[in-house]
């Protein structure tokens, strides 16, 4: 059971907006209103008595101006240009929040307006050029075989060009912080976040502070999906910015609309494919061209960028083939890491293609999938030999028998024919690495730790932090498991930077698999630790262990064991060429959608979700469920409802009316199997489990838009809009073919 | 939270009179709070103009529904969940109880009141088509009395009402004179729960073997007021529905609406969609569906 | 303006707290009373976060004025149970997997308490109606819908004891 699962229905769970400090401020944010420019002047408009008001500009930061994450491009407080819309620039801290919103809007800020660009071309045109001379926040080139030779060859050469839509993370807790400071203690952060040593990093740099004078605590998150990995840096360096200069704790929580417009959302991609095969369908070779829209700064564009390549070529056996991707400039708040980090944009693409390419062979979907699906002992894009065990074409068998694949795919083409309700079904078959990319597990060196308490309670000390995916379950469940005691007598220690160990930021599905293994072997240390001490035996019951750990740290003063992260064996990568091991494991799945399409308002239903996949072993099915129904929803929504509605780069519908997520009488039955093929070098057998469910949504259901409408949609979001534009012009199609 | 609620204040009258007496001693400064709905939204986000609120949530001269022979009369403080629970109106008036079940989601129908509804004239709102196609009434009521008004002569444009500074909307009446006729109703929403209206229709007819004999339509976000369909009412009376009435029909509506461009939609869809409402609901009511 | 003295019954309590009228309850509960049980997502009646049973029905606390809530009975979440003595459908929540990051949770369990109020045993058409206005946006709402129907069937086994 979810270890903080009753504080959490009971309401007593604590998130940031639940707690005050004595004498705490409120912070606001003045926050640019164009796209690009230079600021000119600052005036404080003498209505509002400004005296009581804490003023923060970018000349009271005392270290470097900047958020440190990859290349440090992102200004904490814009100082003399700014680059989208919403980027802060003034801060304000009153005691009474009441005060701030009237505040905020009698600070003018004057510019000199600069040209901005706004979407993928105009950065590609460089119709401005607003990140260095090109515009290129990163590119990447990945080669396998010699693809200029394949054209000569193939009976059919098949080309597209697909694009995805930004989207917004939409957790229902907003972001927010509150931080405090003293002399003695130095800098206290509490806040809503994905990765406490990731704004730890960044405060010691902007505050000039020691690494042991900043403190960063997470406190309950209401719910992240990537979107509190980058951004709690931000709005804790703000706080701590006015804590400094005000003397007093100060809260800064964002409103709805404040979260939407000024934090970051999913790239928005346009992908290009140019694929040889041949008249059995076999897949010869390929040419993908990739391209991300960044925002206004690099951020992690580059390690999104990263992902987004190497899944470009999906699940499929690819003897040549040829990625370029670039994550470009525009003049939007920076996108950022959202559940999935660059594979949906790209699995949306290469699976909305092979059925493109299977209509142009004149086969299946599902048979042109099956010919060319990775197996044991084939290469990846990145050459990584497919080990044994993966079994894809058994996943598809499963998907197609659960939902009735076949019969339906027929039934429905020759029904459609009469009906103005058109029903589709479409598949998708997909991969996702867990972990860090390439070389990134092992540079990161991660530690877990494992200590006892004097009245036996036995803790898990991580940096690994719970926004609602299971951390604590899992982690507290592989350490009970390993020590050989009830889960109930293992806690998570606070996810607290001065307690804990660094073992790494909670982001890319490495929580379970590697975090895991490193609680495994902490727990397996202390075991020992306590065996040799002659603590206790072979055998022994939960309260003997716990009686032993309790002796022991009442003769040694503590009792705390680490695991440390070792590479698995055998596991190259050039980072420079991106070939080799890209992932530790990998993790398949086949989903299949059924739609229908009201042909009288162009409105997409998805009626049914069947999701197979295989995650190594499931270490807590509840949970494992649970994230795979979510990363669905949020993937109906992805290809279904949520539009972000840019106008000069700003979101223009940044409120929960007017940006569409799914409720509950939109969401079809989703249907979760899991295969299980443990992996050897995971925690119990786990692999990454909690992004692979965003990754196939979208293309199976608008595989099944296609299927029921005929009609070749290449984008999402889908909206009824964009059907109805569709629909319409192949009936004027057909119009003029009868015609002349 | 943009707003400062010191700044607001907000008063109890609790008995209509008393309201009223507020109303007309102040013309224009005290606004109306029914369920809040729209003024906390507008509240919260910091754009609500006015700082004096008169609160008339739960008036009990306001929140009864009274069936009489010739008319059922609902209350302008019932609330949507109301309306829906009620048997008379689910039985002779469904179409309302349907259009009330689509307002937001059940938190917001225990709040959200018909008058508010009305008086909020905003064109994408639900009830409105219903209230046309079943040829309702409003009556209001000042210091200085009630009156009433046919719905249709309700909404002047956008946002804006015929309810003078001092009114109130006491009640909605629908005659009871449609027993035998056939009706369709069709919300096209950006979702199935907590959407707001491309396009809603509602309409109700009197057909005899495939002809329409009366017909009355009510069509709400495609222009800035909601709008009964009179023309396309008078050019379907009397005629079979076949694909040249339909084209007609088409026709006339595509020269009645005036559908925007916003954040949610498109004209180009609104237009096409309403047309194609239209159609499904004359084959509908006409049974060749 | 003035503060108000207002009065009402809070998770059956009789609570007096000094506010300004157009507060919003949701504020009032969380700052004045200490209640942060009941979460703001939106603050404009769309994700139901802030759903409370108010005279028994359920109502958004982000759009009340807490001048209108003077003299009512509210329920929020701290009023259905403790950890220690779990409601029915708080305990279902938790057995079924029906809170991940738990934000959405307090109010979907009033919503849920408000539907199994009025509807003892509902059909998952009437789970999915009564919970469409309480976004979550962890769940994918599977676990929350059989936690709904888990909590219906004990109660109708407790009934029938
Ligand atoms: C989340 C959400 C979802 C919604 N979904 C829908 C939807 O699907 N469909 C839809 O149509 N609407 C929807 N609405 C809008 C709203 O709920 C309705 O318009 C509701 O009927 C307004 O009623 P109220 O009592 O809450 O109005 P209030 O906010 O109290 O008042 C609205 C206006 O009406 C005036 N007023 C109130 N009572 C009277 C009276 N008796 N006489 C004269 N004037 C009066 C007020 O002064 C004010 O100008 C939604 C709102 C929200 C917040
Ligand atoms: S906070 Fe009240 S409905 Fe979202
Ligand atoms: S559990 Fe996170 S929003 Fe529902």
């Amino acid at each position: 059971m979810r270890k903080e699962g009753a504080a959490k229905v009971c309401g007593t769970a604590r998130y940031i907006d639940d707690i005050t400090l004595p004498g705490m401020l409120h912070g606001a944010t003045v926050r640019s209103s164009i796209a690009r420019g230079r600021i000119k002047k600052i005036t404080f408009d003498p209505a509002i008595p400004w005296g009581e008001f804490t003023i923060v500009t970018a000349a009271d930061i005392p270290g470097a101006n900047c958020i440190a994450l990859i290349q440090n491009d992102w200004p904490c407080l814009a100082a003399e240009v700014v680059n989208h819309p919403e980027e802060p620039i003034v801060l304000l801290a009153h005691a009474d929040k009441h005060r701030l919103a009237e505040a905020v809007a009698a600070v003018r800020v004057e510019y000199e307006p600069l040209p901005s660009v706004h979407s993928i071309a105009e950065s590609e045109r460089k119709d401005a050029a607003v990140w260095g001379e090109d515009n290129v926040l990163k590119s990447y080139l990945m080669e396998k075989g010699d693809v200029d030779a394949v054209w000569a060859g193939a009976d059919f050469i098949v080309e597209g060009e697909y694009e995805t839509g930004a989207q917004e993370h939409l957790y229902i807790e907003n972001n927010g912080v509150i931080a405090e400071y003293s002399d003695a203690a130095g800098l206290t952060i509490y806040g809503s976040m994905q990765c406490p040593f990731y704004v730890h990093k960044s405060l010691v740099k902007l505050m000039a502070l020691p690494e042991d004078k900043v403190r960063v605590v997470q406190v309950e998150t209401g719910g992240a999906f990537g979107g509190k990995e980058d951004y709690p840096s931000m709005i804790a360096a703000h706080a701590a910015l006015l804590v400094r200069k005000a003397g007093r704790p100060v809260k800064i929580v964002y409103d709805r609309a404040e979260d939407m417009a000024a934090t970051t959302k999913r790239h928005p991609s346009r992908t290009r494919h140019r694929t040889a095969v041949t008249k059995d369908g076999k897949l010869l070779g390929a040419e993908i061209d990739l391209v991300l829209d960044g925002g206004a700064y690099s951020t992690l564009s580059s390690t999104v960028l990263s992902r987004a390549t190497i899944h470009a070529g999906g699940c499929y056996f690819w003897p040549n083939l040829r990625v370029r991707s670039r994550a470009l400039a525009t003049n939007s708040p920076p996108h950022g890491a959202f559940r999935g980090f660059g594979a949906p944009q790209s699995l949306f693409a290469i699976e909305r293609h092979m059925d493109r390419v299977a209509a142009a062979v004149g086969l299946a979907p599902e048979e042109l999938r099956r010919r060319n699906f990775l197996r044991p002992g084939l290469t990846t894009s990145t050459g990584q030999v497919i080990p044994e065990g993966v079994d894809l074409e058994h996943l598809l068998a499963r998907a197609m028998e659960l939902s009735g694949y076949k019969e339906k795919r027929q039934r429905f083409a020759r029904e459609n024919e009469r009906r103005a309700l058109k029903k589709g079904i479409g598949l998708a078959a997909f991969l996702h690495g867990a972990g860090f990319t390439g070389s990134g597990e092992r540079r990161m060196g991660s530690v877990a730790a494992m200590d006892a308490t004097a009245d036996g309670m036995l803790r898990v000390l991580v940096s690994s932090t719970e926004f609602g995916q299971g951390t604590n379950t899992i982690l507290c469940q592989i350490a009970a498991e390993t020590l050989g005691v009830d889960y109930g007598v293992v806690q998570m220690g606070p996810a607290d930077t001065s307690v804990v160990p660094n073992s790494g930021p909670t982001v890319a599905s490495r929580t379970a698999m590697v975090v895991g293994r490193l609680v495994e072997s902490a727990a397996k240390e202390m075991r020992h630790v306590l065996t040799e001490a002659g603590l206790i035996g072979e055998q022994y019951s939960t309260e003997e262990f716990q009686r032993a750990a309790s002796m022991y740290v009442g003769k040694h003063g503590q009792l705390r064991t680490e695991g440390h992260y070792e590479a698995p064996p055998n596991v190259f990568w050039d980072d420079e060429l991106y070939r080799g091991e890209a992932y530790g494991a990998y993790a398949w799945a086949v989903y299949v959608a059924e739609v229908t399409v009201d042909t009288v308002d162009y409105r997409v239903a998805v009626d049914d979700f069947v999701a197979v996949q295989e995650v190594g072993r499931v270490i807590n099915p509840v949970l494992a469920t649970g994230q795979v129904e979510g990363g669905v929803a949020q993937a109906v929504g992805y290809a279904l409802y949520e539009k972000v509605v840019w106008q000069k780069g700003r979101m223009a519908n940044n409120q929960m009316t007017n940006y569409i997520i799914a409720t509950s009488q939109d969401i079809p039955p989703i249907r979760v199997y899991f295969e299980e093929v443990p992996y050897k070098y995971g925690a119990y057998g786990a692999k990454g489990i909690g992004e692979l469910p965003m990754d196939g949504p979208a293309p199976a259901i608008v595989n099944a838009v296609s299927h029921a409408t005929s009609a070749d949609f290449c984008a999402v979001p889908l909206l009824p809009e964009d059907v109805m534009t569709k629909l319409a012009q192949v009936k004027s199609q057909v119009v003029e073919v009868v015609g002349a | 939270m943009r707003a400062a609620p010191e700044q607001y204040e907000m008063i109890s009258p609790g008995n209509l009179a008393a309201a009223l007496k507020l109303m007309a001693s102040e013309p224009g400064r005290w606004l109306p709070v029914a369920g809040g709905t729209e003024v906390m939204v507008q509240y919260s986000a910091g754009r609500l103009p006015q700082r004096n609120l008169m609160n008339v949530w739960g008036l009990p001269e306001l929140r009864r529904i009274e069936v009489t022979p010739d008319a059922v009369v609902i209350g302008g403080g019932c609330t949507f969940a109301e309306i829906r629970a009620h048997k008379a109106i689910a039985a002779e008036f469904s179409m309302l109880a349907k259009t009330a079940a689509w307002v937001g989601s059940i938190a917001n129908q225990n709040r959200a009141t018909l008058a508010g509804n009305l008086a909020n004239a905003s064109p994408a709102a639900d009830s409105p088509p219903a209230l046309l196609a079943y040829e309702a009434e409003i009556e209001l009521i000042s210091v200085r009395g009630t009156r009433r008004i046919p719905y249709t002569q309700c909404h002047l444009d956008y946002k804006r009402t015929a309810l003078t500074q001092d009114e109130l909307i006491l009640a909605v009446r629908l005659p009871r004179r449609f027993a035998g006729w056939r009706d369709y109703v069709r919300k096209v929403g950006t979702r199935n729960a907590q959407a707001i209206s491309k396009v809603c229709m509602a309409a109700q007819a009197l057909v005899q073997d495939g002809v329409v004999e009366a017909i009355r339509m009510g069509m709400g976000s495609v222009a800035p007021v909601p709008l009964r369909l009179a023309a396309i009412e008078e050019c379907a009376a009397g005629r079979k529905v076949n694909a040249t009435l339909i084209a007609e029909c088409r026709q006339l509506l595509d020269k009645m609406i005036a559908p925007i461009d916003d954040i949610r939609s498109t004209i180009e869809y609104r237009r096409l969609v309403a047309g194609n409402v239209l159609e499904d609901c004359l084959r509908t009511l006409a049974g060749t569906a | 303006m003035s503060l108000q003295r207002i009065v009402m019954t809070v998770n059956g309590v009789e609570r007096t707290v000094d506010a300004h009228p157009m507060e919003r309850l949701l504020d009032v509960l969380r700052e004045k009373l200490g209640l942060t049980g009941t979460k703001e997502g939106c603050g404009e009646g769309e994700c139901g976060a802030c759903s409370v049973l108010m005279d028994g029905s359920l109502v958004n606390s982000c759009l009340i004025p807490v001048a209108q809530a003077a003299h009512a009975q509210i329920v929020t979440i701290e009023g259905l149970g403790s950890p220690e003595k779990l409601d029915p459908v708080q305990e279902a929540f938790l057995h079924c997997g029906g809170s991940q990051c738990g934000m959405c949770t307090p109010g979907m369990i009033m919503a849920a308490k408000c539907l199994l109020m009025h509807n003892v045993k509902p059909s998952r058409e009437e789970i999915r109606e009564g919970l469409g206005g309480n976004l979550c946006r962890c769940t994918g709402y599977m676990r929350i819908f059989e936690a709904v129907e888990a909590a219906a069937r004990k109660q109708e086994s407790e009934a029938a004891r």
